[in-house]
């Protein structure tokens, strides 16, 4: 693996392109040409928790990556269909790597072309600074796993591409129980915060009083527990203490769903809370909490876009 | 006739100012807002829109300075009522006291502080356009009865609703006046913090399916728990809430104002009432629960 092509450069594919252009030949590809020539002319810069600038090359047309034995996509959720949209009939020796939060991004990806899949949540973070830096903040994991007939062993190859690159990971050989457990505690935590406008702080974790928050966290996590069991899917990690653990962390977390809403962007609630509605119809599971989530946000997405 | 008029906000200065139209009623107002206060006794307290009047009365925002009175009319914001009866309830000794708040549990506040006390529920509502002048946005009835743990006389009862509707407020005086105050609590907890949470107008959040839905199912529980606790409604509130969006598609609740201006929402009394009597009943209500722990965790945002 020596040829990798990172597809959107917000903060998480800034950090995959620069650290793993220090170990392969690394492509990005951006929406905006302005973003792909400050990607030429300056490098990529990485602050924070590691400091050095990358050169990857970068490109607004796919038909400029030529091909790749690695293809990240890093968008956004919201994104993600016309990002795979512009793969088609490109990369044709590429395992294509989904990020995204939620459920469901790999199957966006499938039709557009027949590529190998893998799997990935990442908890790793950061905050871009213009088009040609970005702060490496929480220094975590992306696990990653095969998707349909991918074989392990491709997953293995690149969780050893990407821990040589400088950044963690880990390779699983059925991520759904890890995709799972991040996925309830996603659908909780993030549109909990987009409607309380909370970071992800002490008050998630908060049952003391009948009209505490943390009640209605725990219901929620407990609704998603009970999907996944129907699901037949053993979680990796009991998304109530992950929700307990993060809110014991120094400073509190600001959910993306709270950064769309607040700057009047649309969330990706669809493939996050809405994922998990969907299974849970699928398996007749009642979610009637998330479903009142579910509406509220967006209906607030809604009222943000008219002003 | 005396009656004091306690918070003279929007629907308190309806009630003080179509009151003091009468010959044999004498008015007073306690409020806070000083500017208001002094206006209302420099030029009198004036009203426009439904209606246009002006109500000479006494306003103050001394407590110590209020008269005996037969009657008090309480119209602050839920979350001040114990705090205004503190400071009130001497004018009350020899009178009853009729709450016309919104939502559910005032009348146990005000019964902790006076010794008759009358249940209260009303449409009416405006808007403070400036001191001394209120907005008469929608005219509507108010229906009273007696507060059953510690009520005042049924005559007394009568003799408010005969005053007040020769005032020119609508009034019905019920021997159970828990259906009216229940049904529109029920409006208004199934609907404002729907609103407030998502900043949607209430036409917004009926013709938006999925809100709707969680309206019907926020409805639903509130039902059960007044079916619980023997009270009959007297309207359909889904009824209601489809009506209010084929009149007042465009408005958007005071709790979505008041969470526009981070100010303290009353959703204690509603969503949160709601589930109190609700757990005290053994009647599940989770929906409401969620609702009245985001709405105030949405107030703490603002700390």
């Amino acid at each position: 693996m020596n040829r990798v092509c990172i597809v959107g450069a917000g903060a998480i594919g800034s950090l995959y392109a620069a650290h793993l252009a220090r170990v392969a030949d690394v492509t990005v590809l951006t929406r905006r040409e302005e973003h792909a020539r400050a990607l030429r002319e300056s490098g990529l810069r990485v602050t924070g928790r590691h400091d050095f600038t990358a050169r990857p090359e970068a490109t607004t047309d796919p038909a400029e990556l030529g091909d790749a034995d690695l293809c990240i996509v890093a968008t956004k959720a919201t994104h993600l269909d016309q990002a795979a949209s512009s793969l088609e009939g490109h990369l044709p020796g590429a395992t294509v790597m989904t990020v995204q939060n939620g459920l469901g991004a790999e199957d966006v990806v499938r039709r557009y072309g027949g590529w190998p899949l893998i799997s990935a949540v990442t908890f790793m973070s950061g905050n871009r600074r213009g088009d040609s830096e970005v702060e490496y903040i929480l220094d975590t994991e992306t696990w990653l796993g095969p998707y349909g007939d991918t074989p392990y062993a491709t997953v293995e190859r690149t969780a050893d591409l990407i821990i040589r690159s400088g950044l963690k990971a880990r390779p699983f050989e059925d991520l759904r129980p890890a995709q799972w457990s991040k996925l309830i505690f996603n659908a909780t935590v993030n549109s909990v915060s987009a409607l309380t406008h909370l970071p992800h702080d002490p008050h998630f974790a908060d049952e003391e009083r009948s009209d505490s928050l943390g009640r209605v966290v725990h219901e929620l996590v407990g609704e998603g527990k009970r999907v996944a069991v129907a699901a037949g899917v053993e979680l990796h990690d009991d998304p109530w203490e992950m929700n307990e653990l993060a809110t014991r962390r120094g400073s509190a977390h600001v959910p993306s769903m709270l950064e769309d809403i607040e700057a009047g962007r649309p969330t990706e609630i669809d493939l996050i809370t809405g994922a998990l509605v969907r299974e849970a119809a699928r398996t007749g599971v009642p979610v009637p909490l998330h479903e009142a989530l579910y509406a509220l946000v967006r209906a607030k997405e809604l009222a943000c876009a008219s002003g | 006739m005396r009656v004091g008029v306690v918070g003279c906000g929007a629907v308190g200065s309806l009630f003080a100012a179509h009151l003091a139209q009468l010959d044999d009623v004498e008015v007073w107002a306690y409020d806070l807002a000083r500017d208001h206060v002094d206006a209302i006794n420099a030029n009198g307290l004036k009203l426009s829109g439904v209606g246009d009047l002006v109500g000479q009365l006494r306003a103050t925002t001394d407590a110590a300075e209020l008269p005996a009175c037969d009657f008090g009319i309480v119209a602050v914001k839920s979350m001040h009522t114990d705090a205004a009866l503190e400071v009130t309830a001497h004018a009350f000794a020899e009178g009853a006291v009729c709450s016309v708040q919104n939502g559910i549990g005032n009348e146990e506040l005000i019964a902790n502080h006076v010794g008759r006390v009358v249940r209260g529920t009303t449409f009416p509502a405006g808007h403070l356009i400036s001191p001394g002048h209120v907005g008469w946005d929608t005219a509507g009835d108010t229906w009273i009865g007696p507060f059953e743990p510690s009520p005042a006389q049924p005559d007394e009862v009568e003799r408010l609703a005969e005053t007040l509707t020769r005032a020119g407020m609508p009034t019905r005086a019920l021997a159970d006046a828990r259906g009216a105050q229940w049904t529109k609590a029920i409006f208004n907890a199934s609907t404002n913090p729907v609103g407030a949470l998502t900043g949607l107008a209430h036409g917004e959040i009926c013709d938006f399916e999925p809100t709707r839905r969680l309206i019907t199912g926020l409805i639903d529980e509130c039902k059960s728990v007044a079916a619980a606790l023997e009270v009959e409604l007297d309207h359909d509130p889904e009824e209601m809430v489809d009506h209010a969006a084929r009149v007042a598609h465009d408005h958007k609740a005071s709790m979505t104002q008041d969470v526009l201006a981070h100010r303290q929402t009353e959703i204690d009394f509603l969503n949160g009432a709601i589930v109190e009597r609700g757990e005290e009943a053994g009647v599940p209500v989770p929906l409401n629960r969620a609702i009245w722990a985001l709405v105030k965790a949405l107030e703490d945002s603002w700390r």
